[in-house]
This record gives C-alpha cells, structure tokens and sequence, in this order.
C-alpha cells in the first residue's frame, strides 16, 4: 500500500518541485478541460485562497517573492542612498544579510505588528477575501490580520504623516488604507498609502525597508474559478528611486470554504522560549 | 536549464536540498546528522519554530538536554503532525542537523516514535516523506484533514 502510494505522489513531486525551482510566477495553462473554458465569474474574487505551488510557496523566508534576497543583482531592489542605509542597519534572519538569531533586530521577532505589506511577504498561506457593495475585506492567516479595501468612491490622498479621506487626516497606520476599482470583469486593482515609517515596520525577513511614502498597487486578478492571480508593485520614493515588483502573478488556487483556517500567532513568551532553550545556544552564546 | 529542472525532482527524492541563501539560523547548523535516542520530556507546540526537549546519555554515560527545532505550527499541521504527535515520555530516536557550536541543539530530521513509526520532517530517507522543509509531498492528502468533516478529537499521531 505504501509502496504504491509512493508511486503515485511521484508525479505530485515532481510538478511541485518544478514549480518551485523555477521561482516564476507566470500562469499556466488550466489543468483540465473544465477549467479552461470556465470563465472566471464577474466582479468576484472572494473565496479561500492558497499558494497554488504548495502552502510553503507564499512563507517567503528570503524576501519578496518576486526578488528574493539572494545578492544577486536582478534580485536586489533599487534602492536610494538613504533607503540603503536603513538596509544596512537591518539585521535580519533571513536572506544573504542573514545574522545568528540571537543577533537579529528584526521588529516582527519582538512581536511588532508586521504592518502592511509585509503581511503578504511573510507566512502568507491561506487567504480570505470577502466582498459586499462597498468593500473588498481581505483576511489573512498570520495574526487573523484583515483589511478592508474600498471601492466606494472615497478619496485617499497620501499627505505627511499619514493620509487624507474625503479632505480629512488620518495618520499612519499599520495596514494602511486601501481604495480599489475593477479594471476589468476580473481584475481588482487596489492603491495602499499611508502606513508605518521605516523605524517601525520592514518590507520584508530580508530586511528590505519600507517609509511611509509608500504606495502599493496590488492587482488581483482572476484567471479563472480557481485560480487567482497576485501582483505587488511596490513605490516608495523614500527609498527606492524607482518602483519594482515584489509579487509577480503569485498563483493562488481556490480551497474548500469548510477549510478552518490555521492561526499562526506571534507570543513574546514562546519567542522568549524560543531563544532560551535554542535560538542562544545556535547563535554560540552559551549560559 | 531544462536538463536541470528534469534532474532536480528526481534529486529531491533521495537528497534534502539546501538551501544556498542562508534561510535563518541556517548558518548555524552542520550538515552532517547524528542520532539520539532518549526520553522526549516536552513537546513545544509554538512559531515560529516548535521543538523537541530530549534528555539522551552522551557516550559517557552522562544525560544531555537536547534542544531540536522543528517548523512553524501551520507548516506542521499541513503535513499532520499536530500538538499531540509526541507526548512527555515518550522513548525515541531523533535523527538531526546538530549545531556547529558543540551545544546539544539541532535541527529535526525525523524522529523514531515508541510504536516503531518514523516521523519525517525532511525529505531525506527513502520512500514517501511527509516534509516540513521542502514540497510537501501530501498536501492533497494533509489538506483534507483541515475541513470540517475531520474528527479532531482522535487526534492525528502516526
């Protein structure tokens, strides 16, 4: 039985990993017929949402999906000066700037809000999108973290130290705020201003930063009814002189809505244990 | 290009891949292995890393607490390992990636359970692997497992 399990999953293996080693996020054909001539329902990208290559193709532990922080240089952001030095001074767990654990300043390891965007560039898995007549609420799974993009007609303006609305301040806040409109029958665009400043939230677990001069443009597009399509422009002029692509058609296939979401939390007293029994002693500091 | 993307999965099957950017604390593990064998005295069920708590005699005889990380929770629940997988006192062999530092932490590779089962958490071993650090090869299988119509109560040790 167990032998022919095997059998069978090497095909599973096989597609899975080819997916992944090619780090593309381009969308491929349907899989089956159905699929294909299906079209993608109008206005409607609600559902449960997961990395179609697998629940460990959106954790991102080396950066944004799209450019990875491998050193090479297709793949390192462009930054300003000022943006490069707040790089520099990022001592991350993750990516070719990696420290030991012990040595890491990462805010989300002291179990700060990891703000938006970073709540797509980190354990990102099973996401819920909603959807009413005003609104489109996405939720996502790490800290039961949700944000609610309006297409309503209000007016966001970015302005010092955070955003107006309709004419009225709001300050910097972690998830930002977020208007959308329908491009077409299936792709929702959505502009995301006013979030944290650099001393308070980073891009992504490379340490890449974030001001808050940022704009993101986030494009869901769906292909067809099981499959979603994410792509994350980020613009923040403050530091990078240019915008770039963190997510590139990041594939997302639809799940069972019975599926009971898993949370994943971050707890000072299990980070505390964490570093106590393992993350010192890996880091060489011993007691 | 191509050759290599046809080689790769047949690689994975035999070999754990390495990752060749340092993925966090990565730098501090060997990749040589070695095995343990004691008494599990706590399972901590915790992100972003949950980790055995093993007591094992060193070859002198003396009794050494080791420290061996596994994955984050919801990386584990997709391959069905849950928070009652392995119980205090249970007697096992841990197979691991020590650190390079001498102390008695490492990373999980799998461990042998009392009943004779072996759970995997890498890719490494023959036959089908359930991984917590590659692909997972049963996700259709372990995805089923967190709709509404599993019975949770009965738990989902191996």
């Amino acid at each position: 039985m167990a032998t022919r399990i095997a059998w069978a999953a090497i095909p599973i293996l096989m597609f899975s990993v080819l997916a992944s080693s090619a780090q593309s996020q381009q969308s491929g054909p349907a899989k089956n017929t159905s699929e294909a001539v299906a079209p993608a329902p109008v206005h409607d990208i609600s559902g449960t949402w997961m990395p179609a290559n697998g629940p460990k193709d959106g954790i991102q532990v080396n950066g944004v999906k799209a450019m990875p922080a491998d050193g090479k240089p297709e793949h390192t952001p462009p930054f300003t000066p000022y943006g490069l030095k707040v790089y520099q001074s990022h001592k991350p767990l993750a990516g070719y700037t990696a420290v030991q654990t012990a040595f890491n300043n990462d805010p989300r390891e002291a179990c700060e809000p990891v703000g938006f965007p970073r709540i797509m560039f980190y354990n990102f898995r099973e996401t819920q999108i909603m959807q009413d007549s005003s609104k489109v609420t996405v939720l996502y799974s790490y800290a039961n973290i949700w944000r609610d993009i309006f297409f309503d007609g209000r007016e966001i303006k970015p302005v010092d130290g955070g955003v107006t609305i309709n004419g009225d301040f709001r300050e910097s806040r972690w998830y930002g705020y977020s208007v959308g409109r329908w491009v077409d029958d299936t792709t929702f665009v959505s502009d995301v201003y006013g979030t944290m400043p650099d001393d308070r939230v980073w891009l992504d677990e490379a340490g890449r930063p974030a001001s808050d001069k940022l704009h993101v443009i986030e494009e869901f597009h769906r292909a067809s009814p099981d499959r979603l399509e994410l792509t994350v422009t980020i613009d923040d002029p403050k530091i990078y002189m240019k915008p770039w692509i963190a997510m590139n058609k990041f594939p997302m296939k639809l799940e069972d809505s019975h599926i009971d979401v898993q949370d994943m939390y971050c707890s000072p007293i299990e980070i505390k244990k964490y570093n106590t029994e393992i993350g010192d002693a890996s880091s060489g500091i011993t007691k | 290009m191509r050759r290599a993307r046809i080689a790769l999965p047949i690689i994975t099957l035999l070999v754990v891949s390495i990752p060749s950017i340092a993925h966090h604390g990565n730098a501090a593990f060997a990749s040589s292995q070695k095995t343990i064998k004691g008494t599990l005295t706590e399972w901590v069920w915790s992100n972003p890393h949950s980790f055995l708590l093993v007591d094992a005699k060193d070859d002198g005889g003396n009794v050494q607490h080791w420290r061996i990380e596994a994955t984050a929770i919801p990386s584990l629940i997709d391959i069905g390992i849950t928070k009652i997988s392995f119980k205090p006192g249970d007697q096992v062999t841990v197979t691991l990636n020590p650190v390079k530092s001498g102390e008695p932490v490492g990373r999980v590779m799998n461990v042998v359970l009392p009943n004779g089962k072996t759970v995997y958490f890498t890719s490494q071993g023959s036959g089908l692997t359930v991984d917590g650090n590659e692909e997972d090869t049963l996700i259709k299988v372990n995805r089923a497992a967190l709709t509404v119509s599993r019975d949770a109560s009965k738990g989902t040790a191996p």
